[in-house]
């Protein structure tokens, strides 16, 4: 018999990434908000890769703290291993990855939200979804009824759930949970485009198995930085990773079984991504590539367990051991938990507007790889905006969207409801064009404000990030007003770094300009610099070298915002304005853009559609 | 905000009359100040509206033709805005010359239907006709559409197709490299940068080069004859270039091969070819010829569909009709002397242009003519696939250029490879641009196509 178990503002389905960051914001929003999973010890579990970041993952993480998310901070504390990818390829590409204690991430967020006030944490698989006058009446599978004012999907890969492992295949969550088998054919039933996509991750191995004596090995950077602008101390860097390579014979162990991988057997009907899925995708798709790289990377301090990065693959058990034991160092290796694929449902994103909230569903959302996404960073920067938007939907408050011009979270969602996801969708620097100003290093200075205003970021923290700016305002008026005068000492450097000597008293911040001269390079003759936060001195040393190319970007985003600024109407039939084309018809129709901006980017609709668009805005808007 | 000082030619271009270059924006007065000598030394800049001036257009310190400058100032214009019309020498090579003259002291193309736009935002038309400015956008978009390189095949694609994929893969290189730094991906060397710029810089460089905008027309456009068999192609080729050249007879396929013949229609030289009716064939050798005739349509200048004023439509006149919507194209009703069974509704509900000939009398030559002329003076006519022939096609490879100089320079003064990749993706998408296709993921599919990326 069902029975009726309370009422919330808002109720998050999953406590991944997503989940996790949603419910947190809305209930740090005030909303009375609760977070359902399937297995209580599957909080924040990060059943992938060990490790928070990497190009442009990095970026998301320093966007979501930035705002007032949780996931930086975590990973902070939780941290083994913290390297800056990319050094010397440029800032804009400069991204932060660390190595984490997965364990101990899982049981920090799943403390954080415990202690978090609004915030229920409970233990329930979400079996069934209605729409109600008011919200939607969520069943669980113990059949306790909840009615809530908005709900955020937030599935991950447990929705339809189903495992491959070469000819073994069974319905379940990842590492070995119960998948969410009854909630797809309710949301279907309500009318949502589901799909099937796919994923994969490779095997564990014992550490104890492996031997490294031959390995090259790979440390963190000395000092290892924070995601999170709030943390101050991080320690040591904990572990080392090792860097391992496939042979002639690991090919030949796929090319020989290849007939059992389920993908190429035809079994999965799933879409997985352009970008190899899996070890055997590598070899069958470049198969010159002599010899592939993998890394060895420990799973936490209190465990033997080895993930082996980019060694993904659903052959057999017994294959998998096969191939593995061809590779250097894992000759004897022994497996803890076999690589498998997984298949599972998600939603079209186009059915979304870029507040993540359902077009035809008011206050239902989606967040994650439920949206069509892939990673952990990028599920919880769309669990953050879900949860805000879901809490201001409460209260009555404007939505919440970030623009391609301010964060790499705005360029993703926009890409999920504007173009859509064919595949699950990956965050890159490519994917934004304005990456030298969406830099990493200056998260805070595009997003805190922001965050301050949604009532993420505390006055106290406010009032730090001011005083940085106003510390930065400073020390770039310092330069703007030192003059260095010709000396041997300070030619000697010039001539040290391959650039022109001077023979006249230069501006300091001249000098800073010159490609090849830094700050670290000026130190001995920039005498009187202040002691300030070295990332005041790494955004200075940017936006002065790289001025030319941030201002023509940022002329690029005002343009941009005017298009922006123009409101589309809410569910409108575009086949009512003539001059449109007929593809862009079609393609208005379906994606019922918010504004001008977002119309011009979808495929199918030209500059002329765009003018016929601005054309009828003006006529409507006099009438 | 300031609004962007655009220019067009805004009459019909052709040789003789008078040719119009109109100039409109805020900083519509001191771009054709730049530009304009007036004969009693007063600027532009201080004329007062609805006045007139007489001169001379100069660039480079060169006269290239008298002028007259009407001036008007915003609000009283068409578009609201200042506006400067110059009224020089009609004919398409001073014309674009003096276009040319006018984008270099800073105004930008306009695009398709643009002064209707800004007159209409700007209050200047009423707000019924509001469905009629929209409509003429529609439609101009489709020439400026056509003129933007859709054709697939043709010299100039190929030699715009080079430079793009080389710049593309550079780019997806560029991307993989640093958005995969795990993935063992070669590392991009200066030298790679600057190969491709260097090579990219020289293609680009001599189109422009080759560019003179009286060229294209002089060399002649490339038509070609079209229609099912039977229908009086040939006859209509003989008709235009005055001697028997196809084989005439009356059953049907029996012209198996693209002819070429070169003549001139009133002003305009035209590239003849007459080509195998288009029709579904078992012959072998007659479908040789039918397929290399549809190609020879997809990628010609002008169109001229022929129909037989005496038959009912059939799939193929329908297949040929759709055919006339991606290139500029005159429906050419033949043997009007015959008693008609065409649905001439249905072919000028598709077609503009519809001419009316009998081929064997000879009548119907000057509507024909006129007809020639009418589609060789629109703006965004392309006329043949060699060369680059239009201003809005200099303008693209001329951007391009500057972004793949900037990537070069970058680099040569030692700037980190992100801000030589923005360069390089500028370049790559004012191409695409030109070829009328979409930007927005082109170098991300690259990635994923070239390099060995995963989990």
């Amino acid at each position: 018999m069902n029975y009726f178990a309370g009422e919330y503002d808002v109720a998050v389905i999953g406590a991944g990434h997503a989940g996790i960051e949603a419910a947190l914001a809305s209930a740090r929003l005030g909303c009375k908000t609760a977070v359902f999973t399937i297995n209580m010890d599957a909080v924040g579990n990060c059943p992938c890769n060990p490790s928070i970041g990497g190009t442009a993952k990095g970026h998301l993480v320093r966007e979501i703290d930035a705002l007032g998310g949780e996931m930086g901070k975590t990973a902070d504390e939780c941290f083994l291993q913290s390297r800056m990818l990319n050094r010397g390829k440029g800032p804009a590409v400069h991204s932060l990855r660390a190595q984490i204690d997965r364990r101990k991430y899982s049981d920090t967020m799943k403390h954080k939200l415990e202690l978090q006030e609004n915030l229920e944490l409970r233990q329930a698989e979400i079996t069934d979804i209605k729409k109600t006058d008011g919200g939607y009446l969520l069943t669980t599978r113990m059949l306790a009824e909840f009615l809530c004012k908005t709900v955020i999907i937030a599935t991950g890969t447990y929705l339809g759930g189903r495992i491959f492992v070469g000819e073994v295949s069974y319905e379940s969550g990842p590492d070995g949970i119960f998948p969410a088998t009854a909630l797809g054919q309710s949301l279907k039933d309500l009318g949502l485009p589901l799909r099937r996509f796919k994923t994969g991750t490779p095997a564990r191995v014992l550490r104890r198995s492996i031997d490294f004596s031959e390995l090259e090995v790979q440390k963190g950077d000395e000092p290892p930085q924070p995601f999170s602008y709030e943390t101050e101390n991080m320690g040591e860097n904990k572990v080392e990773c090792h860097i391992s390579w496939t042979n002639d014979k690991t090919k030949q162990i796929i090319l020989e079984n290849i007939h059992r991988s389920p993908l190429y057997a035809g079994k999965i009907e799933g879409v997985g991504p352009r970008y190899c899925p899996s070890f055997e995708d590598k070899i069958m798709r470049f198969k010159d590539k002599p010899r592939h790289q993998l890394f060895i990377e420990p799973c936490g301090l209190n465990t033997e367990e080895m993930y082996l990065q980019g060694m993904s693959s659903s052959l057999p058990e017994e294959v998998q051991l096969k191939f593995y034991r061809t590779i250097k160092g894992l000759e004897h290796c022994v497996i803890m938990r076999p690589a498998y694929a997984i298949e599972y449902d998600c939603v079209d994103p186009l059915a979304m507007n870029p507040t993540l909230e359902f077009k035809n569903f008011e206050g239902l959302y989606g967040a994650g790889q439920f949206n069509g996404s892939s990673g952990y960073e990028e599920a919880a920067a769309q669990g953050l905006v879900a949860g805000i938007n879901a809490a201001f939907k409460v209260q009555g408050k404007k939505p919440l969207v970030l623009s391609r011009s301010n964060s790499y979270i705005g360029t993703l969602i926009d890409d999920l409801v504007t173009k859509g996801a064919n595949e699950p969708y990956r965050m890159m620097t490519s994917r934004s064009e304005y990456r030298l100003v969406l830099r990493q290093d200056n998260a805070d200075e595009r997003l805190t404000p922001i965050g301050h205003e949604i009532g993420l970021i505390s006055d106290e923290r406010y009032k730090k990030f001011l005083n940085k700016q106003e510390l930065k305002k400073q020390e770039i008026k310092r330069l703007k007003e030192t003059v260095i005068s010709p000396s041997k000492e300070v030619n000697d450097i010039l001539v040290s770094r391959e650039t022109s000597e001077i023979n006249t008293g230069v501006h300091l911040i001249d000098l800073l300009k010159r490609p090849q001269l830094d700050y670290k390079a000026l130190a001995p003759i920039d005498i009187h610099r202040p002691d300030l936060d070295p990332n005041i001195f790494e955004q200075v040393e940017v936006e002065i070298k790289y001025e030319g190319y941030i201002s023509k970007q940022l002329k690029q985003v005002e343009q941009m915002k005017k298009l922006e600024n123009k409101s589309l109407p809410n569910n409108f039939d575009y086949s009512e304005i003539n001059g449109l084309r007929l593809e862009a018809r079609e393609k208005l129709n379906k994606i019922q853009p918010l504004n001008i901006g977002q119309a011009s980017r979808i495929s199918g609709v030209s500059p002329a559609d765009v003018s016929v668009l601005l054309i009828w805005l003006a006529q409507n808007k006099n009438r | 905000m300031k609004s962007e000082t655009i220019a067009a030619i805004s009459t019909a271009q052709g040789e003789g009359g008078i040719g119009v270059i109109r100039i409109s924006g805020e900083d519509a007065l001191e771009v054709a100040d730049k530009i304009f000598k007036n004969v009693n030394g007063k600027h532009i800049t201080d004329m007062k509206g609805y006045t007139a001036a007489f001169g001379k257009v100069v660039c480079d310190g060169e006269a290239i033709d008298e002028a007259v400058a009407l001036v008007f100032r915003a609000p009283h214009s068409y578009t609201g805005e200042n506006v400067v019309e110059l009224s020089c020498h009609g004919g398409i090579f001073i014309t674009r010359r003096v276009l040319r003259a006018v984008l270099s002291a800073g105004a930008s193309l306009a695009q398709a239907g643009e002064f209707t736009k800004r007159a209409f935002l700007n209050g200047k038309i009423d707000l019924t006709e509001a469905e009629a400015v929209m409509d003429i956008i529609g439609a101009k978009s489709k020439s400026a559409a056509r003129a933007a390189l859709c054709v697939k095949e043709g010299a100039l694609r190929k030699k715009i197709d080079g430079v793009k994929n080389d710049l593309l893969s550079l780019a997806a290189h560029l991307s993989a490299w640093a958005d995969y730094p795990e993935e063992d991906i070669a590392e991009v060397t200066d030298d790679m940068i600057f190969d491709v710029c260097e090579k990219a810089e020289k293609t680009l460089q001599k189109l422009l080069d080759s560019y003179d905008s009286g060229q294209a027309v002089k060399q002649g456009i490339d038509t070609v004859i079209a229609g099912r068999p039977n229908v009086g192609k040939s006859t209509l080729m003989n008709l235009l270039s005055g001697y028997e050249k196809s084989i005439v007879t009356d059953i049907p396929g029996t012209t198996r091969d693209i002819v070429e013949d070169t003549v001139l229609v009133g002003d305009v030289i035209l590239r003849l070819s007459d080509t195998a009716g288009l029709r579904n064939t078992d012959d072998l050798v007659e479908k040789i010829g039918v397929d290399r005739a549809k190609k020879r349509l997809e990628n010609c200048g002008l169109l001229l569909a022929v129909f037989d004023n005496s038959r009912e439509l059939d799939d193929d006149d329908k297949e040929l009709i759709r055919a006339c919507g991606d290139v500029p194209s005159i429906a050419v009703i033949n043997k009007t002397d015959l008693e008609q069974k065409l649905d001439i509704n249905y072919i000028s509900s598709n077609i503009n242009n519809i001419v009316y000939i009998s081929a064997a009398n000879g009548e119907g030559r000057d509507e024909l003519t006129k007809a020639v002329e009418k589609i060789a003076g629109t703006e965004n006519f392309s006329p043949n696939e060699g060369i680059l022939s239009n201003e809005r096609q200099r303008v693209a490879v001329e951007n391009a250029l500057a972004s793949v100089r900037e990537a070069d320079y970058a680099l040569k003064s030692g700037m980190t490879f992100d801000a030589v990749t923005v360069s390089l993706e500028d370049a790559v998408s004012e191409l695409l641009e030109l070829t009328g296709e979409k930007t927005s993921d082109e170098v991300i599919d690259r990635v994923f196509h070239n390099f060995c990326v995963g989990k």
